[in-house]
């Protein structure tokens, strides 16, 4: 039937239900499993054919030989777009991705990350 | 003399009315969001923009003629305070009454249309023009009727005074209920009057921007929003005082609490309406105020005519 | 036809209807249109040439990020392109998942464009609530490509992520809760007095018109015209899936929008027989790095309609040109069109009605020696006569017998 205020009842109803947003900070809903977020870097396995590197569409990430059989990663989150090719190039999996996406920084220094045997991760 | 000045400045008058204003603000943006199945803001919001518009900066368009420009926001927020001397609120008697009142609160319920339509013309901007002419053409759509309808509820009162007018129902208990018809005419032109969907037409977002407000910014702008906040609790205390005259020889505190229930009552109708329809185009908005409600309140006024003629004898 | 009466009124480049930069000036006479004028080109951001600095795996994230809404769209489009100069045999398997995730998009874009349109003519409720409903379809992306918007799931000779049944299950839960809201919102688009009010008669685009002015996907075929990628040139595995196109004959915004809710019910029923169907094995073959010399053109159905990629190799690494037609750019001719005679309010909605893209349609192009004399002009004869060489040339492909054979059935 047209007639106009089609939507009345699922309003009323609504009225009476908890709110579909969130409160966020306060409350949040989970990523789901294989949520491409911030990169993780696992020194050991790292054999420094640097495949990463090449197929990243931005240039955020850099492989760095420090010593013999030693390798650091540095990633810059600004840059980064989260497409995890770098996780599937890698043929060592030593790139992993994790569920972290908070990675919001007043500093821009603060957006480059660094990987190496003490550094896990964090602003050099 | 200090008794009046205390009625006029904080209780029932200004500051009562700024603070059921931002009040009757926080009502409807609450309730329509949980209509939308949203949190909606908590309820110091409405105060909280209203300080942050006054401690913005006043930008003044260039080719805008600007007292005119400044002093609008000025004039539409005194109209409308003014015309809610004149209400009775919960008591029968308003705080100041003279007969022929219920023109006087028309046409200062009026002014700040008017405003908004010279404060948008002399800003000068294309956008502000095109609102302005709007909200002066929807103005004489929804005026019709809801002069109609307000004045035959006075008709059948007999009276020109609204303190009157709301002696006559309490003395007559039960024939507000035939003013049903004129209740709801005057809700929706009520809408027209305070510029919400789906009569939002002369600040229409997607279309231009903001209307005739397009150019405010700062205080003045804050004045402008608290106006028609206030026009909200005015025009809803006018409904109220008009079409739902019952309870009014209660204690002051009770009929304080009753007053207070029936301005909510139509501020969340209000609400409900806007969230419920789609905006409409302006043809269709005047079509529909002359082809339908304009009748309708005509109806009414024979209505209660014929009451008047076969009951009040 | 200019008088004192008429004010030009700047509807963009900043607007809050518009969504993206691009500019309508319009000429208003009262409330009525009498002339306007569309201006695009406010966001080129030069992703053809980029392109050509950039590895086709790296291409790949950029042309995602052509459109954040038909990002699977243009991924698809160029990937394919791509594997067709690469001589690529994309697994069956992976072909579906394609689909899959090409059928959630749109669900999500058909339901994005629902709430717009709602907000462009001022209800704002329709917009909360097609928008909260998508939200189910955006979580399920996210499950099965790992993020909400640019998918990052296709790659150069297949998919790059699995579908385990676990999340087949989930998409299924997903489908149905989507189908009986989607229902609803069939039911509101079409009975409630204001929506039909603001939509019916607005923006009309004969058949006639759509068809002169090359416009594509739903606007399309809301003036009648079948036109679907999908149907007539089967992509992915749509050739093997039983779907209808949905055409209406209204030609006006109303008829765009029942176009697009019904087929969001095409669409769930398409996801349910992927899922159904998918066949077992991999998701990729192996991809060369260097993808042999050759061209290729490819199309794909976007949400807003026909998506056009052309790609050109030369042996390396990189590609030597990559032209990318986004739908907007062949349904915003149409736009003038449709606002001749009509009010201001209904402008919002007449440009939103073709759910326009306009940083994905920007594009620039230098055409060499214009405006000098050494410019000429090339017959068709000529040119067929050049075609026909630069196939036996470069391909190795002899037209010259066929063409005889049909030669009466070219106009020469």
């Amino acid at each position: 039937m047209i007639r106009p205020g089609r939507m009345f009842k699922q309003l009323v109803s609504s009225f009476f239900k908890k709110p579909a947003t969130l409160n966020y900070p306060a409350e949040r809903s989970g990523m789901p499993e294989g949520f491409r977020g911030k990169l993780k870097f696992t020194p050991d396995k790292c054999i420094g054919c640097l495949m990463c590197m090449r197929d990243c569409p931005t240039g955020a990430i850099k492989i760095k030989k420090i010593a013999e059989k030693q390798f650091e990663c540095e990633i810059d989150l600004g840059k980064c777009i989260y497409c995890a090719q770098c996780v599937d190039s890698c043929p060592k999996k030593a790139l992993e991705i994790t569920q972290e996406f908070e990675l919001a920084k007043l500093d821009r220094k603060k957006l480059t990350v660094v990987f190496n045997a003490e550094n896990k991760g964090e602003a050099r | 003399m200090i008794q009046a000045l205390f009625n006029i400045i904080i209780f029932p008058g200004l500051l009562f009315l700024f603070v059921l204003a931002l009040a009757a603000e926080f009502v409807d943006r609450k309730l329509s969001a949980r209509l939308q199945n949203r949190m909606g803001p908590p309820w110091f919001q409405p105060l909280a923009d209203f300080i942050k518009l006054l401690g913005k900066e006043n930008i003044l368009p260039c080719d805008a003629d600007v007292h005119i420009f400044k002093f609008m926001p000025v004039l539409a927020l005194t109209a409308s305070a003014t015309s809610f001397l004149y209400i009775p609120l919960w008591q029968s008697k308003a705080l100041n009454s003279f007969n022929g009142d219920v023109i006087v609160v028309l046409y200062l319920l009026t002014i700040p249309t008017l405003t908004y339509f010279l404060g948008g013309w002399y800003s000068r901007s294309v956008y502000s023009m095109i609102g302005a002419v709007r909200s002066l053409t929807q103005l004489f759509a929804y005026e019709v009727p809801l002069f109609m309808s307000i004045l035959a509820s006075a008709l059948l009162a007999n009276s020109w005074n609204l303190s009157e007018i709301a002696l006559f129902y309490s003395q007559h208990p039960g024939y507000w209920l035939f003013n049903f018809i004129g209740f709801s005419i005057a809700l929706i032109s009520l809408l027209g009057k305070l510029e919400k969907t789906p009569f939002d037409i002369p600040e229409a977002e997607t279309e231009i921007v903001a209307g005739s407000f397009t150019e405010y910014s700062g205080k003045l702008l804050a004045f402008f929003r608290l106006s028609i906040d206030v026009e909200m609790v005015v025009g809803s205390s006018l409904l109220a005082a008009v079409f739902f005259p019952f309870g009014l020889g209660l204690t002051p505190v009770l009929g304080f609490i009753l007053y207070l229930v029936k301005v909510t009552f139509i501020v969340c109708l209000i609400s409900f309406l806007r969230t419920v329809l789609a905006r409409l185009r302006l043809d269709q908005m005047i079509t529909l105020c002359w082809k339908y409600f304009a009748p309708l309140a005509f109806l009414q006024v024979i209505i209660n005519l014929i009451l008047k003629g076969v009951f009040l004898k | 036809m200019h008088n004192s009466q008429d004010v030009q009124v700047p509807f963009g480049p900043q607007h809050p209807a518009l969504k993206e930069p691009e500019s309508f000036l319009v000429t208003l006479r009262g409330e009525k249109i009498t002339a306007s004028s569309v201006k695009i080109g406010y966001n080129h951001r030069g992703i053809e040439k980029a392109c050509e600095e950039r590895t086709y795996i790296q291409d790949l994230y950029l042309i995602e990020r052509i459109c954040g809404i038909c990002s699977h769209s243009h991924a698809t489009a160029f990937s394919q392109a791509v594997e067709e100069i690469a001589g690529l045999e994309v697994p069956k398997r992976a072909l579906y998942i394609r689909s899959l995730i090409g059928e959630l998009e749109r669900v999500h874009s058909h339901l994005l464009w629902l709430g717009v349109a709602g907000h462009e003519i001022g209800f704002d409720t329709l917009l909360m609530y097609t928008w909260r409903d998508r939200e189910v379809v955006m979580d399920i992306l996210s499950l099965l490509t790992g993020n909400r918007v640019n998918y990052g799931m296709n790659t150069i000779g297949g998919v790059r992520r699995d579908i385990t049944p676990a999340q087949a299950k989930e998409v299924l839960k997903a489908v149905d809760t989507l189908e009986e809201r989607t229902k609803y919102y069939i039911k509101i688009a079409t009975q409630e007095t204001t929506i039909i009010d603001r939509l019916s008669g607005v923006g009309v685009l004969s058949k006639k018109d759509a068809i002169s002015l090359g416009a594509v996907g739903p606007t399309a075929r809301a003036s009648g015209v079948a036109r679907d990628v999908r149907k007539d040139d089967p992509y992915a595995a749509y050739g093997e899936l039983d779907f209808k196109v949905i055409t209406t004959n209204t030609c006006d915004v109303y008829g765009r929008t029942v176009v697009r809710v019904l087929e969001l019910m095409e669409s769930y029923k398409m996801i349910r027989q992927i899922l159904k169907d998918i066949p077992e094995g991999a998701i990729t073959v192996r991809a060369p790095r260097k993808i042999p010399a050759g061209e290729a053109a490819s199309r794909y159905e976007a949400p807003r309609g026909e998506d056009f990629h052309y790609v050109r190799s030369n042996g390396t690494e990189k590609p030597d040109r990559v032209k990318v037609r986004a739908p907007t750019l062949a349904n915003v001719q149409a736009v003038s069109k449709m606002l001749e005679d009509r009010y201001l309010a209904d402008m919002p909605i007449v440009i939103a009605a073709i759910d326009p893209c306009f940083s994905c349609t920007d594009r620039s192009i230098v055409i060499k020696n214009s405006g000098t004399r050494n410019s000429k002009t090339v017959p068709w004869e000529v040119l067929h006569v050049q075609s026909i060489e630069w196939y036996k040339e470069h391909k190795g492909i002899d037209f010259s017998a066929l063409n005889k054979k049909y030669a009466k059935h070219f106009k020469i």
